[in-house]
């Protein structure tokens, strides 16, 4: 009795096995996605514009999407991910470093869905053929936003509000992670591209979103001289801190400008539409989705905010578009190291970076080909994390 | 004048407590089972104000989100378990009247000591051994946290509920710096390690932990219930002064409940690093420790209820969550539904417990 009951199950699952893989062709695909958080978190809100966006470009039906929000960075994501697929979803997507671990468990158990991790690092260590990473070039974004801080820097050069020698951007960073030091880095250059003489001071807060600790930090760097202002972080608290002051301010992950009205400069984010279409499709034809895939300006996933004319400095937008086509064309590559040096020295021709992460940031591949450190090119996650001069950490505790 | 009148004036509305009076028990189950019908039916309108649509189609999706697959079962069935046993732990210190708030940071601790052991002595010793310390050093931890704050409150009298709030934020940036040592990567998150967990019986995950919950609350009923030591903590709840009279030591009877108290916490720590997560962050207790004094409360401290009372907040818990993706409606709704089941609730026990009085005459003199 007991063999006949187990040898219908295994037809029964034979059969819904069947139907799940046959959904994979047509155009019934179904697509998850974990979210750390809500839509009240602006990381996550940029996650969740870029579903609405893929929906609406794709045609997807409200009932072939699903999207699972507030879910914590542990056992909660594997079951997430493994509800989906019980829900006859065919890709999952899944939009915090720490899902990581959690999603490669899934994928290790269903091996005929594909699963999409934004941040992570470990798709081109693991070898697992239906387990991806996904990131974008935003060092792009931040170089060409650095282009338009120098712009406004030197502006105020010819006004004669200081000298060119005083000309010093503050940053407040997260953490001391390659994403953030990748990041500061390719704004500093942007800047340096037209202002030669710029420096900078890179404030860490040691969280995503510390409003109040943001905002004191955007504050110190005033204080300390600094002219203009950026951040790596998620709360309003560096950009409020420069409508008070007075001082410009370079955002980050969408516009401020309607807070911010005269200081808000331009500001870089990651659209994450084109991404989602990409892995969407791929699925669609029975493709195969890279492990690691990065998409930059010329992808649309890297994107600048209109400029804010009553704050930049003039010609702004032009310059930028120049720029714009130049990345694009690749005439322009941000981590040239003809631009940068290293505790006074230019970078090794053969030097090496900590691409397969692991504890001890072991240098394990050679980064720089033709001159150029190539950020995002042996994965999608960022892997920058050099000190170059001109750029003062005051602390480092994070 | 005036002002003296006043003062001797009855309120027109008061509230006595029933006495005498109380209401038989078959028309206490009565008036619930119709707050928690009038909650469900408030929180079906308030959703179909919201999301236009059909609140049958609502409730279905939340049984869906809670029985929907065997998986969902199991999910289910593991959050009431978890929730249960963290009520469980601040029982015996309710029932004594100790306002034990820290059950968040004793659990994290507990996971803390779980983690450390399975990172240290993981690989250096054979599973079944390295299970015992798993154990000893999550029950060491979470005593260690709540006998802070009872040692502090028998000996100087300090507040209990400030004290043990205060050591969760501890707890907390306890945790955030050793995932800054632990995770050398820089990335701030310790890779899993299943290999070091609880083992799993069978294929089904989270089947220990069930057993280990159900066996740790019949202990506890029968502690509170049937033992000396629950019987001390129940005087001592119900007056210091009679405990002393009658020769109970109160402050030994405060430490050894918080130690019960704590180590049952410490115990939720290892389920969830050892038996579910298999790592740790800032936010794997994820406010439990608080929801659980609400199950405590509903459920009278009665060990049994507070199966029915976990269920009950981890039901409404993931029904909302399935609402919300179903029907893309901000997550937020959960915390609405389930704020306004609770609100009937206890309005109800209030109504059960007291009687509203209205004076005849307002101006009745004494």
């Amino acid at each position: 009795m007991k063999k006949i009951l187990a040898l219908l199950l295994a037809v029964v699952m034979l059969f819904s096995l069947a139907a799940c893989g046959g959904a994979s062709n047509g155009d019934d695909i179904k697509v998850g996605f974990i979210c750390l958080h809500d839509e009240k978190s602006t990381y996550d809100l940029n996650f969740l514009n870029g579903v609405t966006e893929v929906k609406a470009q794709l045609g997807l039906k409200d009932d072939q999407v699903i999207v699972k929000t507030n879910i914590p960075e542990g056992d909660e994501c594997y079951q997430a991910a493994a509800d989906l697929v019980d829900q006859g979803c065919d890709v999952i997507f899944a939009n915090s470093f720490g899902h990581e671990s959690f999603m490669i468990k899934a994928a290790k158990e269903f091996p005929e869905v594909e699963f999409c991790h934004a941040t992570g690092t470990r798709a081109h260590t693991e070898g697992l053929a239906n387990y991806h990473n996904a990131f974008a070039s935003i060092y792009e974004g931040r170089y060409l936003a650095g282009v338009a801080a120098g712009l406004k820097l030197n502006e105020m050069i010819a006004a004669g509000k200081f000298s060119a020698n005083e000309a010093k951007m503050g940053y407040v960073g997260a953490f001391t992670y390659a994403e953030v030091i990748s990041g500061y880095t390719s704004f500093y250059l942007g800047a340096k591209s037209v202002c030669p003489t710029v420096t900078m001071d890179v404030q860490f807060t040691g969280s995503w979103y510390d409003a109040p600790e943001e905002k004191n930090a955007a504050e110190a760097l005033i204080a300390a001289g600094c002219k203009l202002i950026s951040q790596h972080a998620d709360s309003m608290g560096a950009p409020s801190a420069c409508e008070n002051a007075g001082i410009p301010n370079v955002s980050y992950n969408g516009s401020t400008v309607e807070a911010c009205p005269n200081t808000f400069i331009v500001s870089s984010r990651i659209n994450w539409a084109p991404y989602y279409k990409y892995m969407i499709e791929t699925v669609k034809e029975g493709g195969k989705i890279a492990a690691d895939w990065t998409g930059g300006i010329a992808e649309g996933s890297v994107v600048l905010t209109d400029v804010n004319t009553k704050a930049a400095a003039a010609n702004t937008a032009e310059t930028l578009k120049t720029v714009t086509d130049g990345i694009k064309a690749g005439t322009v590559k941000v981590f040239d190291t003809k631009n940068f040096t290293v505790n006074g020295a230019a970078l090794a021709a053969d030097h090496k970076a900590d691409v397969d992460t692991d504890d001890n940031y072991t240098p394990d591949t050679a980064v720089v080909i033709n001159g150029i450190f190539e950020e995002s090119k042996f994965r999608s996650a960022p892997y920058f994390d050099l000190r170059i001069d001109g750029i003062k950490l005051l602390n480092e505790k994070f | 004048m005036f002002k003296n009148a006043l003062k001797n004036k009855t309120p027109l509305i008061r509230v006595v407590k029933r006495g005498r009076d109380a209401l038989p028990w078959q028309f206490g189950i009565l008036v619930r089972a119709i707050a928690i019908i009038s909650a469900l039916i408030v929180s079906g309108i308030i959703i179909m104000m919201l999301s236009g649509k059909n609140p049958i189609e609502v409730y279905a999706s939340m049984f869906d989100g809670v029985f929907g697959t065997p998986r969902r079962i199991w999910n289910t069935l593991q959050n009431t378990v978890i929730l249960l046993c963290i009520s469980l732990a601040v029982t015996p210190a309710f029932k004594m009247r100790f306002w034990n708030c820290g059950a968040e940071g004793q659990v994290l601790v507990g996971g803390l000591a779980t983690v450390s052991v399975m990172m240290f002595l993981g690989d250096k010793l054979p599973l079944p051994l390295l299970l015992v310390i798993m154990l000893a050093a999550s029950v060491l931890a979470g005593m260690i946290w709540a006998l802070i704050p009872a040692v502090f409150k028998s000996i100087w009298n300090t507040n209990e509920t400030l004290f043990t709030l205060m050591m969760n934020y501890v707890a907390i940036q306890l945790v955030a710096y050793f995932l800054k040592v632990f995770a050398k990567d820089g990335s701030g998150v310790l890779k899993p390690m299943p290999q070091f967990g609880l083992p799993v019986i069978g294929k089904y995950q989270f089947l220990l932990n069930i057993i280990i919950v159900a066996v740790v609350t019949v202990i506890v009923y029968i502690y509170l219930k049937y033992s000396k030591h629950g019987y001390e903590i129940s005087v001592v709840g119900e007056s210091e002064n009679t405990a002393k009279y009658i020769g109970i030591g109160v402050k030994k009877v405060i430490i050894r409940t918080l130690a019960v108290s704590g180590a049952i916490c410490g115990i939720t720590g290892l389920l969830l690093v050892g038996g579910t997560d298999h790592t740790i962050s800032t936010s794997t207790v994820g406010g439990q420790g608080f929801t659980a004094i609400m199950v405590s409360w509903l459920a009278k401290f009665n060990p049994i209820y507070m199966v029915l009372t976990s269920f009950l907040i981890v039901f409404l818990d993931r029904g909302a969550g399935q609402i919300a993706t179903k029907f893309s409606i901000p997550s937020s709704i959960s915390d609405i539904v389930t704020g306004i089941i609770l609100l009937f609730i206890i309005g109800c026990e209030f109504f059960l417990t007291y009687k509203i009085v209205i004076s005849k005459s307002g101006r009745e003199e004494k």
